[in-house]
């Protein structure tokens, strides 16, 4: 970039544009109280829902009474799914090409399935008439063991049983769903049993849940007068919900309203379409009046879309000296009652495939099995990209269990194995085009900044300093080095639904000079209206504090796919920025004509277009704006907006290098984080200030996953963690100080370079945590633990090595 | 919630006759009760509010011993309580600043809670917890899970703890709850030292009886070092089993003693 004269240097600062640490513009409204929420819509006449849910996870319904309910003042209605039966609204279908119940036909396939929808005058009201519903079950055998169910002669969807095929293809079980495969299954078995070394571990990733702070709900309400329905909720993909809403229901989509109003955190949780959902829709259809329907924090756990629950085994094969030569990975996935997994249509595992990681490894071979089981269906993608998190753990840990057989430091095995800077863009084993990088760079500056061989020294004279007795403590050093893969996507192979997955940008620039921006997308906290802001004002050169960005409603934003995966900056970012350039070229035209010069003698100059060679002679945008409505300019129609939808050619691919030390008290196996330092490297960087607070958050839900959250059953598939008195939720109190660092490698393909980053530390940070644990134990025999590494796990782990004395 | 009256009388004579109502509850800080409302496991017809009742609150320290009313709350006791610093630093890492604000040692001990933290400073100092008409020993008051001594209607007014020449109370979080899932509150007397241990036993907080005879004769965390805390009777959980317990007992008498001032 060419030196900005001081001029400029003040030109550029008043913009606020890309690069600045911009305050984010929402902060006012949500510190203050004044967001506005789902449960903030309050509309006159307003009826309220609640659920009668199973107490089993299996069982069948032999009879649903419900007339001392409906003889409570105040209930108007209850919905079984007898009633929804003749509306064809009894299932559902879901994002995987599967069906869901929305409410239970019957049978109740997991506990917390919904079984009836009370509605009534108040909230209270709703609640008592729930528990006068007698719902007569017969408990059935529950499977809660993803293994268990591809043996069991147990059918638990019967009404899919007699199907061999399903939407993924053959189906081997009746309680089996698809399998999907990538790369070359003979290829890589050869590879392995002529391998060196064949290191081979089998790791469980528990179930979680993102847990938002706001849980999920929605507002419908049916005017029937004007025949318009509109519908307030916690979506990640408004105009997604808009048209399956149309597809399901019937109503026109121009008749479907969908908002999405400030969203209290998403992280997967709400991007699937819930019971709740339908139930608030149908009953303001049936009423007439507007339903609203709020699930609490319980029934938000129990019933609403976890994350993860993959069981996955690694044969990672290498020459003697670390080469890495090939690599399988068989999954068994278990995805609950229903198969609801919020992935693109083409990707039943989502981008499982990514799971080569940053090796070059030439030969690799994944294969994914889904199982039904008596859990809550979902499969989201908790603070990641599709299924990235657990691809990235599985790669992460096989490297450390590679180190362990090679007898070899992590680091540097990692360091031999990485794709090169010049071998971009790469071509992985099982499909993907990586974009861009640079990993060897990012790997030795975490390396230094952490003084790894130092820490390695002081780990080391900490083990003998225990076999002697001196301390009770164990030191754990976690590397990880990932490579996410979001953006979803290009349209020819991304979709949702049938759906292709692109997004867009719509602008309007006011006569004064300020404008508005409407995307596809929706912030559920990641400070949209502050960095789209920041990318249309280096774009367009008025100030970012003159420019309002809007999202969520489909009556006024453009159709997009929403928010999740990391999308919103490399898809929606970049229509934003196209956009802009749009709204630029036009400017051009105007100014050329008020300066009296061919557009090719102007050069843009940050908010203006200058006279080539003649700087004193300008237009700024400001006056651009203005003349573009107001003065009539000869072949050039008034106004200035433009429009976008931008269909990216290829997904991006952020990358980082974290390093975890962590101290180990044996005695209680309590771990206490003493350093974490998280390099990212997210291409061009929008807003540092942003990029550091989605750093600290991914950081601590990794911490939350890697140590202790998890959505565990017992035998009879009760929910043991249906409260935040079990669920672990982090707080400040709990969080270590985290350092944070980058390197910037554009995306050659987006037209900023940008590539995204809120799920990066999630995805790089679980398996960096796990790995500082797992190191701890190494020099005592230890390979693999599983997690979540609880303080008892981890007091277990010591106890089994023989270190409590 | 259901529906339920609440009423905030200003004495305690008028809250006993207010509890004397039928199925009146009382309501301290509510930092247990409110959430039980909430879950709907509970229906009281009336919830008599404690918060009014000056005569229940405040720390008093007087010769060895030191009095704090029953609607004291943590933050309260956290601040004031210096005559007895190992009962204050138990208070001051109870819950979280909206716990400590509104949470009552008497609604803790009255709830008994086998989780909680009180209990066990309660039961280690061989405290008195004084009612609206008796004085009860900690020894008789702890009867089980949520189970005490106290009668229907009964309201502790105060609690009358013996300051010890050295305590310490080591609290073994459980990550989620922040409640103990092995908490031990060792108190050093002329007499003799008590251990109480809360957050482990199925039957609520217990006395260790033999780290109590060890310490007695050996102030030291070498005393405990033969001794093997018994599982039996120890809690199960998704967070830690009955042997992990057990083991955290010894690990956290060792440290409380360690720390002892």
């Amino acid at each position: 970039m060419k030196d900005l004269n001081e001029d400029q240097v003040a030109r550029s600062a008043n913009l606020k544009g890309m690069g600045c640490s911009r305050k984010r513009v929402e902060d006012a409204r949500f510190t203050q109280g004044k967001g506005n929420y789902v449960d903030d819509v309050k509309l006159p006449g307003m009826l309220h829902g609640d659920f009668v849910r199973s107490p089993y996870a299996h069982a069948r319904i032999k009879s649903i009474d419900t007339s001392k309910a409906m003889a409570v003042d105040g209930v108007i209605a209850v919905l079984t799914a007898a009633d929804l039966a003749p509306l064809n609204l009894h299932w559902m279908p879901t994002l995987a090409g599967d069906k869901q119940m929305v409410l239970a036909d019957g049978k109740v396939l997991f506990q917390g399935q919904e079984v009836a929808f009370v509605v009534a005058k108040d909230r209270f009201i709703a609640a008592d008439a729930v528990e006068l519903v007698e719902v007569d079950y017969e408990e059935l055998p529950v499977i809660v063991n993803p293994f268990e169910a591809l043996q069991s002669d147990v059918v638990l969807r019967e009404d899919i049983a007699d199907q061999k095929e399903g939407a993924h293809g053959p189906r081997k079980h009746h309680n089996h769903i698809f399998t999907w495969e990538a790369g070359e299954e003979a290829a890589t078995n050869d590879v392995i049993d002529n391998a060196e070394v064949v290191a081979t571990e089998t790791m469980y990733y528990h179930r979680t849940h993102p847990c938002p702070l706001e849980t999920c709900g929605s507002v419908a309400s049916m005017d029937k007068v004007n025949g318009k329905l509109t519908v307030w909720g916690t979506f990640q993909a408004p105009h997604v919900v808009r048209t399956v809403a149309s597809l399901l229901s019937g109503i026109e989509e121009h008749n479907i309203r969908v908002i999405s109003p400030d969203i209290g955190g998403g992280f997967g949780n709400k991007v699937g379409v819930y019971p709740g959902y339908v139930c608030s829709i149908v009953a303001s259809i049936v009423t007439g009046k507007p339903v609203k329907w709020i699930e609490d924090r319980m029934e938000n756990l129990m019933s609403t879309a976890f994350a993860r629950d993959y069981w996955m085994t690694g044969k990672i094969a290498a020459t003697k000296d670390g080469k890495i030569t090939g690599l399988h990975c068989h999954v068994t996935a278990d995805h609950g009652a229903f198969d609801a997994c919020a992935d693109p249509t083409k990707f039943p595992a989502g981008f499982m495939n990514i799971c080569t990681g940053s090796y070059d490894i030439p030969t690799a071979y994944l294969a994914v099995d889904g199982v039904y089981t008596n859990k809550a269906p979902g499969g989201v993608s908790y603070r990641c990209s599709f299924r990235v998190t657990e691809a990235v753990y599985f790669i992460e840990r096989m490297i450390e269990v590679l180190a362990i057989e090679l007898n070899m430091d992590a680091a540097e095995l990692r360091r031999i194995n990485f794709i090169k800077k010049d071998q971009f863009p790469y071509q992985s084993a099982l499909g993907w085009e990586y974009d861009s990088g640079d990993y060897h760079t990012a790997w030795d500056k975490a390396l230094k900044a952490v003084d790894y061989e130092g820490l390695r020294k002081e780990q080391a004279e900490r083990v003998e300093a225990f076999k002697r007795g001196e301390t009770r403590s164990l030191m754990g050093i976690g590397l990880s080095f990932f490579t996410e893969i979001v953006g979803a996507g290009p349209v020819k192979n991304c979709d949702i639904l049938g759906m292709g997955m692109f997004d867009s940008c719509e602008i309007r620039i006011h006569p004064t000079g300020s404008a508005i921006a409407r995307l596809g997308t929706i912030s559920q906290g990641q400070g949209h209206a502050t960095t789209f802001a920041q990318i249309l004002a280096s774009e367009i050169g008025l100030p970012a504090d003159s420019i309002t960005i809007e999202e969520g409603d489909t009556d006024t934003a453009p159709y997009g796919l929403g928010t999740y995966g990391s999308r919103s900056t490399p898809v929606a970012g970049a229509a934003t920025a196209l956009a802009g350039r749009k709204i630029r070229a036009k400017a051009q035209m105007i100014a050329a004509y008020l300066l009296e010069v061919h557009d090719d003698d102007l050069e843009w100059d940050i908010d203006r277009f200058v006279v080539k060679g003649a700087p004193e002679r300008f237009k700024t945008m400001k006056e651009i704006a203005y003349a573009a409505y107001n003065q009539a300019i000869p072949g050039v129609e008034p106004g200035l907006e433009a429009v976008s939808y931008y269909d990216p050619p290829n997904m991006t691919y952020p990358f980082g290098a974290y390093v975890c030390v962590m101290d180990i008290d044996v005695d209680t196996g309590v771990q206490t984080i003493r350093r974490f330092y998280a390099l990212d490297d997210c291409g061009t960087r929008i807003n540092p200030m942003i990029i550091e607070g989605q750093v600290h958050g991914g950081l601590t839900e990794a911490l939350a996953v890697a140590l202790g959250q998890e959505i565990a059953y017992d035998d009879m598939g009760n929910v043991k963690t249906g409260t935040l008195m079990d669920f672990f939720l982090p707080t400040a109190w709990e969080v270590p100080n985290y350092e944070t660092d980058h390197t910037v490698t554009p995306s050659p393909h987006h037209p900023i370079g940008a590539k995204g980053v809120g799920e990066s530390p999630h995805v790089g940070g679980v398996p960096c945590f796990s790995n500082a644990v797992n190191d701890a134990f190494r020099a005592f025999g230890n390979r693999h633990t599983h997690m979540p590494h609880d303080h008892w796990r981890i007091w277990q782990t010591a106890n089994k090595l023989g270190l409590h004395g | 919630m259901y529906a339920f009256d609440v009423t905030r009388p200003k004495t305690v004579a008028e809250a006993v006759a207010a509890l004397a109502g039928d199925e009146a509850q009382a309501l301290g800080g509510g930092q247990t009760l409110i959430p039980t409302l909430k879950q709907r496991l509970a229906s009281p017809a009336t919830l008599v509010s404690l918060t009014a009742i000056d005569e229940m609150k405040g720390v008093c320290a007087d010769g060895g011993t030191l009095t704090i009313g029953g609607g004291t709350t943590h933050a309260t006791v956290a601040a004031e309580a210096s005559a007895y610093p190992a009962l204050a630093a138990l208070a001051a890492n109870i819950g979280d600043p909206a716990v400590r604000s509104r949470g009552t040692i008497g609604g803790s001990l009255a709830n008994n809670d086998p989780s909680a933290c009180y209990p066990s400073a309660a039961l280690a100092s061989g405290a008195t917890i004084v009612t609206n008409n008796r004085e009860i020993a900690a020894d008789d008051y702890f009867q089980g899970l949520f189970t005490t001594a106290l009668n229907e209607g009964e309201i502790i007014t105060a609690v009358k703890f013996p300051v010890p020449e050295k305590a310490n109370y080591q609290k073994f979080v459980q990550p989620a709850s922040r409640f103990s899932l092995v908490g031990v509150f060792v108190a050093k007397y002329a007499d003799g030292v008590r251990v109480a241990v809360t957050g482990a036993s199925e039957n609520g907080v217990f006395r260790w009886t033999e780290a109590e005879a060890a310490l007695s004769a050996n102030f030291s965390a070498d005393a405990v070092e033969g001794l093997t805390a018994s599982a039996d009777g120890l809690i199960n959980d998704l967070h830690g089993d009955a042997e992990y317990r057990a083991h955290l007992i010894k690990v956290m008498t060792k440290r409380a003693v360690a720390a002892a001032k």
